[in-house]
């Protein structure tokens, strides 16, 4: 857990003085990522850096894992703080087994023991340890030097991750890529991270908790759902975008904008049945799937009223399905690309799971509007 | 790249060696390497006593200098850093046979004013290069270091000093090379060395004996060269060194 307590930064400069953090309060849960965000100058930098005391704060607390930095020598407190920075500052004149080996060797630790866990971490970014190891940064590319970057930071498994701007200078792809990496490693490791940032859409992917600064304040520290969906000021609505409900698509998967009760049909079920199943769930749409429950396609009761048969011979194909782990981004993305208000939605085996519509998702994402007064701000 | 260099550099040689045989022949052919060979045991004498000007000259250089650059290179030194190499920076316009001529009026004839001359001329070099590569070394790397929980002189050993070291060496090459190179100078005050038969030979007008200390002197520039850069191909990282 990280927290920080009237936190205050002032610089002497000949202009006279700047206040580079102004009594920053905030708290960040153990495991969780918490995103600062704002324009170049805001203070989120000078913020992140007062937690490892790269900046002496000039006023103020911080406490991690409940015990005052200030207690601790900085330099003893930096090696248990991981460390990543935008140019991500791997040492040329070191392997990369040596550079992932710097932290553990200042905690002397034996050197087997470090070299072991480069090898270890080394496989747990995707880098063969025998191709890689003997390296140096130069020999990588640059999205290589970024995953060594955070390997480096992990080496000594500390509890608390810094990362100044870690993926911004990689190209795009490959930090939609080594965002999502380091989004699994997290659900495994349950590191708490500081993150620094100035895009919104990473501050939306990564974060549990988004800090928005503007001038050395903090102007809200909240999910980024919350965010998104009731940002404080008109500042920190125009920083995340008059398409802040859109980017929340994000945010949600298809399962919770699921219409599960659907019912359905085989192949063999003759229409009136199917009719009759309509009428009973006051639904226009019915499912037709396989035995094992696998959507085949539909009925629409528009078409297959007063018609006779079964149900294989009038079914229309589905154009397209979507996953319920899916984020509604992609769902609604489909749709639009269909040309559809519904879609049917699978499970991780394939199977039948209910329907996803644009008039669900329209309410699911309305709700927070509608809900009564209560929602921290 | 580092295939590159090499192979230039062998076809360098090559070529010099070609040159070199050439001008072999035409000297045999105008009795000169007699001449030369005569003073077989002058060279063997003068060159020990040449190569050894050279090496405490240069070593103290690189003794002095490299910390002093080092020193110019700490952030609590960046305001004076840059005047103290303009002055340098002046020191080293002043012509080497002048240098020669002022410590010869300050410490009198012999070895002792002729290795003073010679470190002096080549500290320079050895300053500026330590800490224009010090400088050089990016400040993310520090930042980087610093945040990891390394200690300033674990940063300075660990990190700056080893990125800078290709620079450094650089210098040192061309300070040795200088040295090598003004070291015949060095008779002119009593210090000794191959300037003995360079300028004996030109006073009398006898190239044999001129070219007796003229060769072994420019061999031993290549050589020192040579064997610096050996040194400097396997002491400086792979991961920082262009050549490897």
């Amino acid at each position: 857990m990280i927290k920080l307590e009237n936190v205050t930064k002032a610089f002497e400069t000949p202009a006279g003085t700047v206040v580079a953090a102004d009594r920053i309060n905030m708290e960040v849960a153990d495991g969780e990522i918490c995103v600062l965000l704002g324009p170049s100058g805001c203070g989120k930098t000078t913020t992140l850096k007062m937690i490892n005391r790269l900046i002496e704060p000039t006023s103020g607390k911080i406490y991690i894992n409940g015990k005052d930095t200030d207690r601790y020598d900085p330099v003893e407190l930096r090696r248990t703080i991981g460390y990543v920075i935008q140019q991500i500052g791997l040492f040329p004149n070191m392997t990369v087994e040596e550079n992932v080996c710097v932290v553990p060797k200042l905690l002397g630790w034996n050197l087997d023991k470090a070299k072991q866990r480069a090898s270890e971490l080394l496989a747990t970014i995707n880098l063969d340890p025998a191709l890689f190891l003997k390296r140096y940064p130069k020999e990588l590319s640059g999205g290589q030097q970024q995953r060594v970057g955070v390997a480096r930071a992990l080496a000594a498994d500390p509890p608390v991750l810094l990362m100044d701007e870690p993926f911004g200078a990689i190209d795009p792809i490959n930090r939609e890529v080594i965002q999502d990496e380091f989004l699994k490693m997290h659900r495994r490791l349950r590191k708490t991270v500081m993150f620094v940032s100035h895009d919104i859409d990473e501050a939306v992917k990564m974060a549990d908790k988004v800090a928005i600064f503007r001038a050395g304040r903090l102007e809200q520290f909240a999910s980024p759902d919350d965010l998104l969906a009731h940002p404080a000021n008109d500042f920190i609505a125009d920083f995340v975008g008059t398409d802040r409900t859109l980017k929340r698509l994000r945010l949600v998967k298809v399962g919770a904008a699921l219409e599960p009760r659907a019912p359905t049909v085989v192949a063999d079920d003759p229409l009136d049945h199917v009719l009759a199943l309509m009428r009973e769930h006051g639904q226009r749409i019915v499912m037709v799937v396989d035995p094992s429950g696998r959507p085949q396609g539909f009925l629409d009761r528009d078409i297959v009223a007063g018609l006779s048969g079964t149900a294989a011979e009038h079914r229309a194909n589905l154009p397209a399905t979507v996953r319920i782990e899916d984020d509604l981004r992609t769902a609604v993305s489909k749709m639009f690309m269909h040309d559809v208000r519904w879609m049917a939605c699978v499970d991780r085996e394939g199977l039948f799971a209910g329907f996803v519509s644009q008039r669900g998702i329209a309410r699911l994402l309305g709700e927070t509007y509608r809900a009564p007064a209560g929602i921290p701000r | 790249m580092a295939i590159r260099s090499v192979m230039s550099g062998r076809w360098t040689a090559a070529l010099g060696l070609a040159a070199a045989f050439a001008l072999g022949v035409a000297a045999q052919r105008g009795g000169l390497v007699d001449q030369v060979a005569k003073y077989r045991g002058d060279i063997a004498f003068l060159s020990q006593q040449h190569m050894k000007l050279v090496a405490i000259s240069g070593g103290l250089a690189i003794l002095i200098g490299v910390p002093l650059g080092l020193w110019l290179s700490r952030p609590r030194m960046r305001g004076a850093a840059e005047t103290i190499m303009q002055a340098l920076n002046l020191g080293s316009t002043i012509p080497t046979l002048a240098v020669l001529a002022l410590s010869m009026s300050l410490l009198g004839i012999g070895v002792v004013p002729a290795i003073f001359g010679l470190w002096a001329a080549s500290l320079l070099p050895i300053v500026r290069n330590t800490y224009a590569g010090m400088l050089g070394v990016p400040p993310h790397f520090i930042e980087a270091a610093t945040g990891m929980g390394m200690r300033p002189l674990q940063i300075l050993s660990g990190v700056e000093v080893p990125n800078a070291l290709f620079v450094t060496f650089a210098g040192i090459r061309t300070a040795l090379a200088i040295n090598v190179g003004t070291a015949p100078l060095a008779f002119l005050i009593g210090g000794g060395g191959l300037g003995e038969l360079i300028f004996t030979g030109i006073d009398l007008n006898e190239p044999g004996m001129m070219l007796a200390g003229a060769i072994p002197t420019a061999l031993l520039a290549v050589l020192v060269d040579f064997a610096v850069g050996v040194v400097s191909y396997w002491v400086v990282p792979r991961g920082v060194n262009p050549l490897r």
